[in-house]
C-alpha cells in the first residue's frame, strides 16, 4: 500500500517559484493498477518520482506499507529501492555495454544473489515478457519495443512490491505497445501494484483506477 | 564502501564498461599509462645509470671487486707476498693482480727543444708497475688500447700511456695540467721516477672513461720495481677478481678476519668509492624522482579527464544505475577498478619492455656519455614501489571525479537536468 498526504513540490528557478505538485491525497492498496494522466506539465511524472523515491518532495509524507519512506537516508533510500521497487522508464533507461540478461541481473546481483541464481531468474523473466531467444543481445540489437520489454523484465525480476511506469508506451508503436500494456495487464492479474503514468487514453484503460492530474492537484479519480 | 558485494558488484560494471568501451580509447589510455611508467622508472633509471656505469668501469677496470691498497700512512702494503699467498689461498677468488704505484712524471719533445730556456713539455702522471697477464686477466685492460699495442711480459722499457697524458686526446686545457705534443706509439719519451731518469718508448695508448687508466702510465712491475727500489716486493694495491655470485663483503671480512686491514685498507668496490660519488647517486636519484613527479602529475590529470569524461557522458545511466538500487559504493568502484585496470596494464607492458628489452639492450649498448657509459638502473624494488605510486595515483584521480558525478542528483542524473 502507498500513501501519499498532502504533496508538495515546487522548484525554484531564480527568485521564481513553480508549484508543480500543490497538495497530492492519494492512497493505492496493494494489488492496484493505476494510471495517472493529464495534459503535459501537468505534475503526473513528477508525482511518480516522488513516490518512487526518486526526488525528494517540498513538503508532505509518503508511506509504503505504513513505512514514513521519506525519513530515510540517501542509502536506506536506494536500497529500499533495490527491494521494494521496480521501474520502466518512458525511454527504457538500459545500459548500452550490457546485454539484455545482464541488464535485468543487475538488481538481483545487487541483492547479493549468487550469479548463477541471478542469471538464472533474469532468464526466466525475459522468457515471461517474450524474449527468451534474446538474452545475449545488447540493447542496441533490440527494437524499441523489445528493449522496453527488457526494461520491464528488469523492474520486475526482484520481484517489487510496487511497479512505477513513466509513459512505458510513449515512444513505441502500436503493436509494441500492445504487447507492453499486455505484459502490464498480465502482471496486474498475478496481483503486482502498479502505478502508471501514461497520456494515451486507450492505454490507461488497462489500469483499474484513473486518475486525472492539473495544474498540479488531482482532479479526478474514478474506476475503470 | 569496501564491502565485498559493492566490490563484486564495481567489478560486475567495471568489466562490462572495459569489454564494451572503444579498443583504440582503452588502447590509448594504456599507452599514456606505459608511456607514465617508463618515465617514473627509465628518467630517474638513467640519471642514476649514468654514475652507475662509471661506477662499473671503475670495478671491472680497475679495483675490481675487492682492492687491498696501503694505508693513509703508509707507502705500500707490508708484507704483500703473505697477503697474496691469502688471497691466491680463498676458493671464492677467481684472479687477482697487484700493482707498485709511484708518482712521476714524463717528459716529451726534449730531443728537439732547441735551449734551455725553451719549456720542457713535461706530464704528470702515477706510474703502475703491473703484470700484463694477471692485470688483463683481471681488468681487461687491453681492451682500451687504442694506438699501438699491450705489453707483454718482458717488455722492457716500453710504456703504455693513458690518452690524457696525449694533447690530441685532451682537448680541453686546465691549469696545471700539461699534456704531452707530438707523441705516439714508437716515440721515447724520458720518464723520472724517484730522481731516476729513464728514456722509454711508447708502446701503446689506453683510453678509457676510468681515470686511473687515463691519466697513468703502465709498465712492467719488475722494471718500476727496480727503478723504485722496491726490493721487497711489497705492493701498492692488490685488485681481486671474485668467483661469480660471490659477495665481495664476505671476502673483504674473511681477509679482515686474517689480519690484513692490520697493515692495509681493504675495500670492497663499494667501500672505495668516493664519498662524492655516494652524494651524487643521491642526488641524481632525488633529481629523478622529482622529474619522475611530473610525469606522475600527467598520468592523473590524464585518468582524471579520461574518467571524468566517461563519467559525465554515461551521468544518465549512473542515474539508471542508482535509481534502480545499486549502491553509490559499488558504481565508484567500478571507476576505481577501471583505473586500476589502465594502471596495471600500462604498468604490465611497462615492466615487459623494460626488464624484456629496455635494460638488457641498453646494458649491451650503453649510452656513450663524455665521462661514462650510461646504463639504466632500475632495482626491481624501486620498480615496483613506483608501480604502486602509478597505482594509488590513478586509484585517487579515477575515484575524485567518479565520486563527482555519483554524488549528483539521481532524477537529475536520468532526465539530464544540470
Amino acid at each position: 500500500m502507498i500513501e501519499v498526504k498532502n504533496l508538495k513540490k515546487s522548484f525554484q528557478d531564480g527568485e521564481k517559484t513553480t508549484e508543480v505538485l500543490k497538495g497530492i491525497d492519494f492512497l493505492a492498496k496493494s494489488g492496484e493498477f493505476v494510471a495517472i494522466m493529464g495534459r503535459s506539465g501537468a505534475g503526473k511524472s513528477t508525482l511518480l518520482y516522488q513516490m518512487s523515491l526518486l526526488d525528494e518532495p517540498t513538503s508532505g509524507d509518503i508511506k509504503i506499507d505504513e513505512k514514513d519512506v521519506l525519513a530515510l537516508s540517501t542509502a536506506e533510500r536506494t536500497s529500499f529501492r533495490l527491494s521494494q521497487l521496480g521501474y520502466v522508464f518512458q525511454d527504457y533507461a538500459l545500459l548500452p555495454e550490457m546485454t539484455a540478461l545482464e541488464n535485468v541481473a543487475i538488481p538481483l546481483l545487487m541483492q547479493n544473489l549468487p550469479e548463477k541464481k541471478a542469471y538464472a531468474k533474469a532468464a526466466e523473466h525475459l522468457t515471461l515478457v517474450g524474449l527468451g531467444e534474446r538474452l545475449n543481445n545488447l540493447p542496441s540489437q533490440l527494437s524499441g519495443g523489445e528493449q522496453q520489454r527488457v526494461s520491464i523484465a528488469r523492474a520486475i525480476a526482484h520481484e517489487p512490491k510496487i511497479l512505477f511506469a513513466d509513459e512505458p508506451t510513449a515512444n513505441l508503436d502500436n503493436e509494441s505497445s500492445r504487447i507492453v500494456m499486455d505484459i502490464f495487464k498480465k502482471l496486474h492479474s498475478e496481483g503486482q501494484t502498479i502505478i502508471m503514468v501514461t497520456h494515451e487514453v486507450e492505454y490507461s484503460k488497462f489500469a483499474e483506477r484513473i486518475i486525472h492530474l492539473d495544474n498540479g492537484q488531482i482532479t479526478s479519480d474514478e474506476r475503470v | 564502501m569496501f564491502s565485498s558485494l559493492n566490490i563484486r558488484m564495481g567489478l560486475f560494471l567495471a568489466r562490462r564498461q572495459i569489454r564494451r568501451s572503444s579498443l583504440w580509447t582503452t588502447i590509448l589510455i594504456i599507452f599514456v599509462m606505459f608511456f607514465t611508467f617508463l618515465n617514473l622508472v627509465v628518467v630517474s633509471g638513467i640519471l642514476v645509470g649514468l654514475l652507475q656505469g662509471a661506477i662499473n668501469a671503475v670495478r671491472t677496470h680497475y679495483t675490481s671487486d675487492v682492492i687491498i691498497s696501503s694505508l693513509n700512512n703508509k707507502t705500500y702494503i707490508e708484507n704483500s707476498p703473505e697477503i697474496i699467498s691469502i688471497v691466491k689461498s680463498l676458493p671464492q677468488v677467481e684472479n687477482m693482480t697487484a700493482r707498485y704505484m709511484e708518482g712521476g712524471t714524463v717528459e716529451a719533445n726534449y730531443k728537439t727543444r732547441t735551449n734551455d730556456k725553451e719549456k720542457p713539455n713535461i706530464a704528470a702522471a702515477s706510474f703502475y708497475g703491473i703484470n700484463p697477464v694477471a692485470e688483463n686477466t683481471v681488468t681487461d685492460i687491453s681492451k682500451f688500447i687504442v694506438e699501438g699495442e699491450y705489453l707483454v711480459p718482458g717488455d722492457y722499457d716500453k710504456i703504455l700511456l693513458g690518452a690524457y697524458l696525449d694533447k690530441k686526446y685532451m682537448d680541453f686545457d686546465y691549469p696545471g695540467f700539461t699534456a704531452l705534443e707530438n707523441i705516439k706509439p714508437g716515440v721515447k719519451v724520458r720518464m723520472t721516477l724517484n730522481g731516476v731518469e729513464r728514456e722509454v718508448t711508447i708502446k701503446g695508448i689506453l683510453k678509457a672513461k676510468v681515470d686511473q687508466i687515463s691519466m697513468g702510465v703502465f709498465m712492467i712491475d719488475s722494471q718500476l720495481r727496480s727503478i723504485i727500489d722496491r726490493n721487497d716486493y711489497n705492493v701498492d694495491e692488490i685488485s681481486i677478481k671474485l668467483k661469480p655470485g660471490t659477495d665481495p663483503a664476505v671476502v673483504r671480512d674473511i681477509l679482515k678476519r686474517n689480519g690484513v686491514d692490520k697493515v692495509a685498507k681493504v675495500q670492497t668496490y663499494i667501500d672505495a668509492q668516493p664519498k662524492f660519488i655516494k652524494d651524487m647517486i643521491a642526488t641524481f636519484s632525488l633529481l629523478g624522482n622529482m622529474l619522475s613527479s611530473i610525469g606522475l602529475v600527467v598520468a592523473s590529470i590524464t585518468i582524471f579527464i579520461v574518467i571524468f569524461i566517461n563519467a559525465i557522458t554515461r551521468r544518465k545511466f549512473i542515474g539508471i544505475l542508482k535509481g534502480i538500487g545499486i549502491n553509490e559504493s559499488a558504481i565508484e568502484i567500478s571507476y576505481i577498478l577501471q583505473s586500476f585496470f589502465y594502471a596495471l596494464c600500462g604498468s604490465v607492458v611497462g615492466l615487459i619492455v623494460l626488464y624484456g628489452f629496455l635494460e638488457p639492450w641498453m646494458t649491451a649498448h650503453p649510452i656513450d656519455f663524455s665521462f661514462s657509459d650510461g646504463i639504466l638502473v632500475a632495482p626491481i624494488g624501486g620498480t615496483m614501489l613506483r608501480i604502486g605510486l602509478l597505482m594509488v595515483t590513478t586509484i585517487i584521480a579515477g575515484f575524485i571525479p567518479a565520486r563527482l558525478v555519483v554524488r549528483k542528483n539521481t532524477l537529475d542524473s536520468i532526465l539530464g537536468r544540470n
